[in-house]
């Protein structure tokens, strides 16, 4: 008989009925309110509290039982994989977007403007319209907020881009701070990543403004829009959510963990934010630019 | 031997199963042979639908050839390899030979199904120039007809008495074609190639006559096409092949092919009673008039969604009966029934009903399911909203 | 072989010992907080395989409300508005809370025990995964009391049907797909990081029982289509309530951009629903036949192929929708071809029960049957697949009654197959074999008494999703009606024979329940005991308890 150094097993826990509870109320609330219930919104409050609550409460024994080492290599092995692939599904949500935005702009935009084997499709359309990307005036514009004009590439974004790209060699500065001991790299580099991640989402928050108040670019602005902001919000959304973790993996680090050798939780951010980074690549690419 | 383990000893039944199920299955499966039956498709009336038929069939006998060969393998080894037969496992698992060419045939069998498949495509995608055209969208829940050459539109209900059928086993019996029947049909000419042109005016419909092999998507915002030649004249029923919401299965196809010159009469009939339909509208009607057309237009245009005592459906479809636009400015109510509400599955009746029709639908409304409102809509009124 | 067994033997004993009076683990807790608490995979495997039972039940339920009005033409029962309510909840109920749910259950509970695992790799996690479902599936139900009714518009939720002129409950709908899909996620991931790193040291990848190589490329093909149909989902509630016009040509989308969504989810999602399923039967019938499985690495080279095809196919829903010929064509060809890795899998069991030694126990009889039904629903798949001979198919009862072959006689009866093969060992009591072989038969007849009819119907133009039918389609719903009502009732004699046997059932003692079951599930003691596998298993154990090298 082989030995095996024992996996832990934990014993029952609370947090995961937690969060499902917290998940459905958060949901169900938000649904509600969608439709006018005034309880709506409180039960959606409440939800997302519970949420909030176990994951401190989840994340905070799990680190604590790593720090106690309860955790042998198998064990970290499993966090990691858990990690990887729950990454690739982050990668199929975006590419969802991404393939609708691909179909609009090479299928269905040409198609409205007759392409195809659509030649009959434009006679539904007043003649005005045109089949052209960026698609800023609608088949139908009478329900849209037609926009004045879009975000160029190389403006805003061109910084946001320069932005995120350091922030990629920073983290990995930071993490080459870890891996040879040098904690004040460590700890400048992720400094640095979480004040570029925030600036980031400032340049992101006044690009909004601008396309909203200026340019009246919004969600309503039909297929364009739609995409865009998609896009661009989900990613933001994950830079917010990433520069969230940075910090929580700052005060972890501040709090001496992590070395060396046990190191998951920094590693498994940091893999978070280089996907962040890649998924702004694709972003700039097809959105902004091309 | 570490453990018994549990087999249960009982070959008779065993023998007899597998043969019981493989009964079913085969017999019935050749039955689909039998085109007049009807559990099988016709052969249709269209160079296609034969096409597709023989297509059809092809793969038909082919799955059936494929599943002999395999099941009798099986059913084999179950009656032959059974331990309670003296049967000894042997111990072969692995031939590299034989996976080879049970990959290799299946390939070229379906190799062989694809070619005659993709001629079928190709032919089926011909867009050569077409003789005439008919545009074809689909409303809840309803189709409308338009000839683009003759300029001549119409549009096509479920027939008369259908719905009443549906609670009333008797009237299902004698009522002609039942869910299979139109107040209109559309009416084509034989030897004749025509483009239909499909779009819809709210959800995804898809326009199906099985004997025209004619199976096209209606897509609100984009127009497919599809085109067909009658070789027959006769009349083809079909239905609406993609879910619409609540009527979806009460949409019925009727399409009656004529010769040429049947259907060029027909033509000239129908452009005699679009002029008389205009010229109704210039005089004054009564109220009597009024609520006897009104309550015929209520029932196959409006009563689908409001009900026929204009209850509506809670949550999906408000009442007539006693609502604040029936019962209030009759401005406010020409309006909503002319235009429509976008973005709901109120639909916009400017170019569905006539001026008569219309003012007879709404005079009826505001005088049916106790809205007593006394008002009276005359024609010429909607004329001047318009 | 007598050599080999008494090694097992005393592995077995020591394996005994262990669970016997073991105290470095805590005993389960008492009462209703075991359940909801636990960490334990064969606590949380018996949870899931209960839900996915009750929903089938509700799913199942609904499918009888169906089968009720159509039994005579006609509105007899239930208005047109709720039929699509039923039609679209039971597809929903029964491909996201019955079959999914009964699958990862089965992965639960046999996954550690076949790769000699303590336990799952991430085992909170594995427990949030099961507790996300039965408020999803709570969500998802109580859509059908709200204002407007539940949603109506086919488990498939076209667009605009689903977004412009669905009910307020849509948004409802919406979130419930969103936890069932995380949900989902979670338990795949869960999956992969159990059999990629909880294996014995001594089992490799192509020693893996076929079992767990199928649950592996299935719970990749989930993490790969699940979050897409999180995307379409969440594109649909923006439509809705945002204002974006994603599905809406007024502002520039189009609807059918909808249907690539949900389809190139949706296909793969039907592979998911049978990938496993395979797995099962290729357990049980090496067993039974008392044969080696039959090209095992071609088995797992065939079961990739289709999952990667399954990637590249989705458009063969959609032949009608008006896509380019090139369109039609290119996905004519990848549907059809993935006929060929099916069948090499068809031959493949075939050939293992050529020349073997027969039995025909319960678990068997399900998995022959599962062998010739599905087989006869792959064939309507292929015909379906055909893009011009699809013109007269599509949206018809022909279509119903593919799917209902590959489903219900396929992937259902998979679960069935593998409830009765694995229920001794996971219990420890032995069924009632003369009530289940009836069941059997009785549930075999009906469900192609059931569903056979609907290839007729299909062909003689009957169209799916309609509350009413005309006079000629009146003969065969009635025969599949009554068919559907016999099958329904099977499952009164099903779920007896379960609690009976869990209850009073004969106790097995034997660790191999089966006399010639290979696989090292079958060398833990009967009942399994709650902590199996805290020392790895041998090679030496691992290779003889190999289905398919040949040491039988
Ligand atoms: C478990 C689920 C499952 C499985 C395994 C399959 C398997 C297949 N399906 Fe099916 N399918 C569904 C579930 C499934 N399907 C569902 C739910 C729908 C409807 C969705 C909806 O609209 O609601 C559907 C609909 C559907 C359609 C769309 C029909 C339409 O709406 O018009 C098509 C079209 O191509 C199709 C094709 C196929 C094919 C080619 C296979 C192949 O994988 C089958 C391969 C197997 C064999 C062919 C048999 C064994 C092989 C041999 C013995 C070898 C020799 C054979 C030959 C060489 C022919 N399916
Ligand atoms: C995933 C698996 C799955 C399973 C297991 C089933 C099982 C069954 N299905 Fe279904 N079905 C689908 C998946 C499945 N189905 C899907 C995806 C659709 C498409 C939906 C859509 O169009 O959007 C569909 C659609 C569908 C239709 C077409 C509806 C329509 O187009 O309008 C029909 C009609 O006969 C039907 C019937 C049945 C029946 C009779 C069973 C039976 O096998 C069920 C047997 C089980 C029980 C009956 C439960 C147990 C018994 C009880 C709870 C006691 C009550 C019993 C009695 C009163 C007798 N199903
Ligand atoms: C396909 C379904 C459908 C059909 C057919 C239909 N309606 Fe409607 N109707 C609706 C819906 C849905 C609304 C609610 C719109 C909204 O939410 O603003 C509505 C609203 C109305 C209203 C306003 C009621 C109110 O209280 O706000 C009137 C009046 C009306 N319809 C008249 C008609 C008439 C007259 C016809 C036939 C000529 C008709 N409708 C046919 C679906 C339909
Ligand atoms: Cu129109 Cu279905
Ligand atoms: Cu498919």
């Amino acid at each position: 008989m082989q030995s095996q150094e024992q996996y832990y097993v934990p014993t029952g826990s609370y947090w995961p009925i937690l969060g499902s509870v917290g998940m459905a109320a958060l949901l169900g609330g938000f649904a509600s309110s969608l439709h006018g219930s005034g309880m709506g919104t409180g039960m959606m409050v409440l939800g997302f509290a519970i949420i909030i609550f176990m994951v401190f409460g989840w994340m905070g024994q799990v680190v604590n039982e790593s720090e106690a080492g309860t955790y042998n290599l198998q064990v970290d092995q499993s966090f990691r994989m858990g990690m990887g692939w729950f990454i690739f599904s982050e990668v199929m949500f975006f590419a969802a977007f991404f393939g609708a935005l691909y179909y609009v702009r090479n299928f269905a935009v040409p198609w409205l403007g007759g392409a195809g084997n659509n030649a009959f499709t434009p006679t539904l359309y007043p003649e005005a319209f045109k089949s052209v990307w960026p698609l800023i005036n609608m088949p139908l514009p009478e329900n849209f907020s037609v926009p004045k004009g879009i975000i160029h590439a190389w403006e805003v974004p061109a910084i946001n881009t320069l932005l995120l790209l350091t922030s990629g060699a920073t983290i990995t500065w930071a993490h080459w701070g870890l891996k040879n001991n040098h904690r004040n790299n460590l700890i400048g580099g992720l400094i640095a990543t979480i004040l570029l991640g925030i600036t980031f989402l400032g340049f992101q928050a006044a690009e909004y403004a601008e396309a909203y108040m200026e340019l009246g670019l919004t969600l309503k602005s039909g297929i364009y829009g739609s995409t865009f902001f998609m896009l661009t919000g989900f990613h933001g959304f994950h830079v917010f959510l990433g520069t969230l973790m940075l910090t929580v993996i700052l005060m972890r680090v501040l709090r001496g963990h992590f070395n060396s050798e046990r190191n998951f939780g920094f590693e498994a951010v940091a893999w978070y934010w280089h996907f962040v980074d890649v998924v702004w690549l694709g972003l700039f690419i097809f959105v902004y630019w091309i | 031997m570490l453990s018994t383990g549990y087999s249960i000893h009982s070959p008779l039944r065993y023998k007899l199963a597998p043969f019981l199920l493989m009964l079913i299955l085969i017999v019935c499966l050749p039955s689909m042979a039998h085109a007049d039956f009807g559990v099988n498709l016709p052969e249709g009336v269209t160079p296609i639908s034969n096409k597709i038929y023989g297509l059809h069939m092809t793969i038909f006998w082919v799955c059936v050839a494929i599943g002999v060969v395999v099941f009798s393998v099986m059913i084999y080894s179950m009656i032959f390899h059974r331990k309670s037969k003296g049967a000894v496992a042997a111990n072969f698992h692995e031939s590299t030979a034989i996976e080879l060419v049970w990959t290799l045939v299946p390939l070229a069998i379906l190799i062989m199904i694809a070619v005659p498949a993709t001629r079928v495509l190709i032919d089926l995608e011909n867009t050569d120039e077409a003789e005439m055209t008919v545009k074809i969208t689909g409303y809840q829940w309803k189709w409308q007809y338009e000839y683009l050459d003759e300029k001549i539109s119409f549009f096509s209900n479920l027939a008369k008495g259908a719905r009443e059928a549906t609670r009333d086993a008797e009237k299902r019996g004698s009522i002609d074609h039942y869910l299979l029947n139109v107040d209109k049909r559309l009416v084509l000419p034989i030897n004749k190639r025509i483009r239909f042109l499909m779009t819809s005016n709210d959800v995804i419909h898809s326009w199906w006559v099985r004997d025209l092999g004619v199976k096209q998507d209606a897509n609100p915002g984009f127009i497919n096409d599809s085109w067909a030649t009658i070789t027959k004249p006769g009349i083809y029923r079909g239905q609406c092949a993609e879910l619409c919401g609540k009527d979806h299965g009460f949409m019925p196809i009727v399409v009656e092919a004529k010769t040429q010159e049947d259907y060029d009469v027909w033509i000239k009939e129908q452009k005699a009673i679009a002029a008389a339909a205009a010229a109704a509208g210039d005089r004054e009607w009564t109220k009597d008039e009024l609520m006897v057309k009104g309550q015929e237009v209520y029932s196959t245009s409006c009563a689908a969604c409001h009900g026929v005592t204009g209850q509506g459906v809670p949550g999906a479809f408000p009442a007539m009966a006693g609502s604040k636009v029936v019962t209030g400015d009759v401005k406010e109510h020409i309006k909503t029934v002319m235009d429509g509400r976008a973005g709901t599955a109120m639909q916009a009746f400017k170019g569905q009903l006539d001026d008569a029709a219309m003012a007879a639908v709404i005079t009826y409304e505001r005088n049916a399911f106790g809205n007593n409102t006394g008002d009276l809509v005359q024609p010429a009124t909607i004329k001047a909203a318009r | 072989m007598a050599t080999t067994t008494s090694d097992i033997q005393t592995e077995i004993d020591k394996h005994d010992d262990h669970a016997g009076h073991d105290d470095h683990h805590h005993g389960p807790e008492k009462g209703l907080m075991r359940w909801v608490k636990t960490t334990n995979h064969k606590d949380i495997g018996t949870l899931y395989l209960w839900f996915a039972f009750i929903m089938l039940l509700v799913g199942g339920a609904m499918a009888m409300v169906i089968r009720a009005e159509l039994f005579q033409p006609g509105l007899q029962l239930v208005e047109p508005q709720f039929f699509n309510q039923m039609t679209t909840l039971h597809g929903l109920i029964m491909v996201f809370g019955a079959i999914m749910p009964a699958f990862v259950g089965l992965a639960n509970w046999q996954i550690p025990l076949m790769v000699g695992a303590p336990d799952m790799a991430l085992p909170r996690m594995n427990n949030w995964s099961f507790w996300i479902l039965p408020f999803a599936g709570a969500m998802l139900l109580s859509t059908l009391f709200m204002q407007g009714g539940g949603p109506a518009f086919g488990w498939t939720f076209y667009a605009p049907l689903s977004t412009t002129f669905a009910p307020d409950s849509t948004d409802f709908f919406i979130f419930a797909i969103h936890m069932l899909g995380f949900s989902s996620i979670m338990g795949a991931i869960n999956i992969i990081a159990t059999i990629l790193n909880m294996r014995a040291p001594g089992m490799r990848l192509m020693d893996m029982p076929l079992f767990v190589w199928t649950w592996l490329i299935t719970a990749f093909l989930l993490i790969a289509a699940m979050p897409v149909l999180a995307g379409a989902v969440t594109m649909m509630l923006m439509d809705r309530n945002f204002g974006t016009s994603f599905f809406d040509a007024a502002g520039g989308g189009d609807p059918v951009l909808f249907q690539h969504i949900f389809w190139f989810f949706g296909h793969p999602e039907v592979y998911i629903m049978i990938l496993p399923a395979f797995g099962v039967v290729s357990q049980i019938i090496p067993t039974f036949a008392r044969k080696p499985l039959f090209g095992y690495s071609s088995m797992v080279y065939a079961t990739a192929s289709i999952a990667l095809l399954s990637f590249v196919v989705w458009a063969h829903h959609m032949f009608l929708t008006g896509m380019p010929i090139a369109g039609q064509m290119y996905f004519m060809y990848a549907t059809i071809m993935i006929s060929v890795p099916t069948g090499v899998k068809v031959f493949n069991w075939v050939t293992t029960m050529w020349r073997g030694s027969m039995t025909f126990e319960v678990p068997m009889m399900w998995a022959i049957a599962f062998v010739m039904l599905f087989t006869i629903g792959g064939f309507s798949g292929l015909m379906l697949g055909i893009a011009p001979a699809d013109i007269q198919y599509h949206d018809t009862y022909f279509v119903v009654a593919h799917f209902h072959y590959v489903l219900v006689t396929g992937a259902l009866f998979s679960i069935i197959a593998a409830v009765f093969y694995w229920l001794p060992k996971w219990c420890g009591r032995m069924f009632n074999e003369k009530l289940a072989t009836i069941h059997f038969w009785w549930a075999v007849i009906s469900v192609n008494v059931l569903f056979f009819p609907q290839h007729f119907l299909g062909l003689a133009g009957m169209p799916r999703r309609i509350p009413d039918y005309a006079l000629q389609f009146s003969d065969f719903n009635m025969i599949s009606s009554i068919g559907g009502f016999a099958f329904g009732a099977s499952f009164f004699l099903l779920t007896y024979i379960i609690v009976d046997t869990i209850r009073n059932g004969k106790p097995v003692k034997e660790a191999r329940v089966w006399e010639s079951a290979k696989g090292l599930e079958w060398t833990v003691a009967t009942p399994a005991p709650l902590h199996t596998f805290d020392e790895a298993p041998t090679r030496e154990l691992i290779l003889a308890e190999s289905s398919h090298t040949g040491s039988h």
